[in-house]
């Protein structure tokens, strides 16, 4: 059974939806406080949603620093996933597993709605289950989600086609504001080049179950649960 | 020696600053229409025992580097003062 680490920093409060998100599509999913220094064995990782450390500094940059987070490089420099959502992916650029930062929203205000996205890249671990261009309905809920970076690194995203998923423009079938953020080329979530390191602003763990509406973010647990590692991963537990 | 040192931090000149705008938005609402250009960053102050004033600046920049600005989003400047 493939083993998820939830990584919970104080202030993180997705943790336990992630966890649900991970044991519902048959994984062993459990929780790593910021302070560990071992993922126990994980295949794969989950940077989970909220205020890390209250945002202080700028969002993610204490938590970079956390004890787990040298268990989490050397996870992703062995090709380990790692999926960032929102905090965590805030975390994952700090930490420059992903190029880019996460700024104040442009239009200041903390925002919290659906929003409709377009899966880019489907080869990744965790969009797999996805095909290329599908639309998806996810909420988001930040106040720092403006992505920026470097004129040359966003021609290299595009180039490399790293863009995971993008806010979809307005248009008749997709009322929700576009780009609710302000971010670079609509750009919602990237990948590494590999392809196993992920950070995405939408929360699909909300939406994961069809009790909680259409779960257009099961996806992104399927896709995760159907990894396998490889047998040159080195996965020993160490309690 | 302790040196007491301000660093300033900055978002960098060519991104967008909804801060810095609606502040500037605030202040001609408030009648400062003269107020131009405005831009939020943030003022960090702290004390550094070095050996001396280029040492103590020295390990500043890096805190920088490190962990107080981000390269991607922020430039900073650094002031040293012996204690």
């Amino acid at each position: 059974m493939l083993n998820v680490a939830v990584v919970r920093f104080p202030g993180s409060n997705c943790d336990f939806d992630s966890l649900r998100a991970a044991e519902q599509v048959g994984t062993n999913a459990y929780l790593v406080w910021h302070r560990d220094a071992s993922l126990r064995g994980a295949d794969v990782v989950i940077l989970p949603g909220g205020f890390s450390y209250g945002d202080y500094l700028r969002s993610g940059a204490i938590a970079r620093f956390s004890p787990i987070m040298q268990a989490v490089q050397r996870h992703a420099a062995e090709g380990g996933p790692v999926l960032g959502i929102c905090n965590g992916f805030q975390i994952l650029c700090e930490a420059h597993l992903l190029p880019g930062a996460l700024m104040r929203n442009a239009g200041l205000s903390f925002v919290s709605k659906p929003v409709d996205v377009v899966v880019e890249r489907a080869d990744t671990v965790f969009t797999s289950a996805y095909a290329e261009g599908a639309r998806l309905r996810l909420p988001v809920a930040h106040g720092d989600g403006r992505f920026v970076a470097a004129e040359d690194t966003l021609r290299m995203l595009e180039a490399e086609g790293r863009v995971v998923l993008r806010y979809e423009p307005a248009s008749e079938a997709s009322p929700f504001q576009p780009n609710p953020n302000g971010s670079a080329n609509h750009i919602a979530g990237i990948s590494n080049a590999a392809g196993t390191v992920v950070g995405i602003m939408p929360h699909p763990e909300r939406v994961a179950e069809s009790l909680l509406g259409a779960p257009d973010g099961l996806g992104f647990f399927t896709s995760l649960a159907a990894w396998e590692p490889r047998a040159s991963t080195p996965n020993v537990p160490s309690r | 020696m302790s040196y007491r040192v301000h660093v300033r931090v900055m978002p960098r000149a060519s991104l967008l600053d909804p801060q810095g705008q609606a502040v500037e938005h605030a202040l001609s609402a408030l009648g400062f229409g003269e107020a131009g250009g405005v831009r939020v960053g943030r003022a960090i102050e702290l004390e550094v025992a070095a050996a001396s004033q280029a040492e103590a600046e020295a390990r500043v920049r890096q805190m920088c580097d490190k962990l107080l600005a981000n390269p991607v989003t922020e430039d900073y400047l650094l002031q040293v003062e012996g204690a």
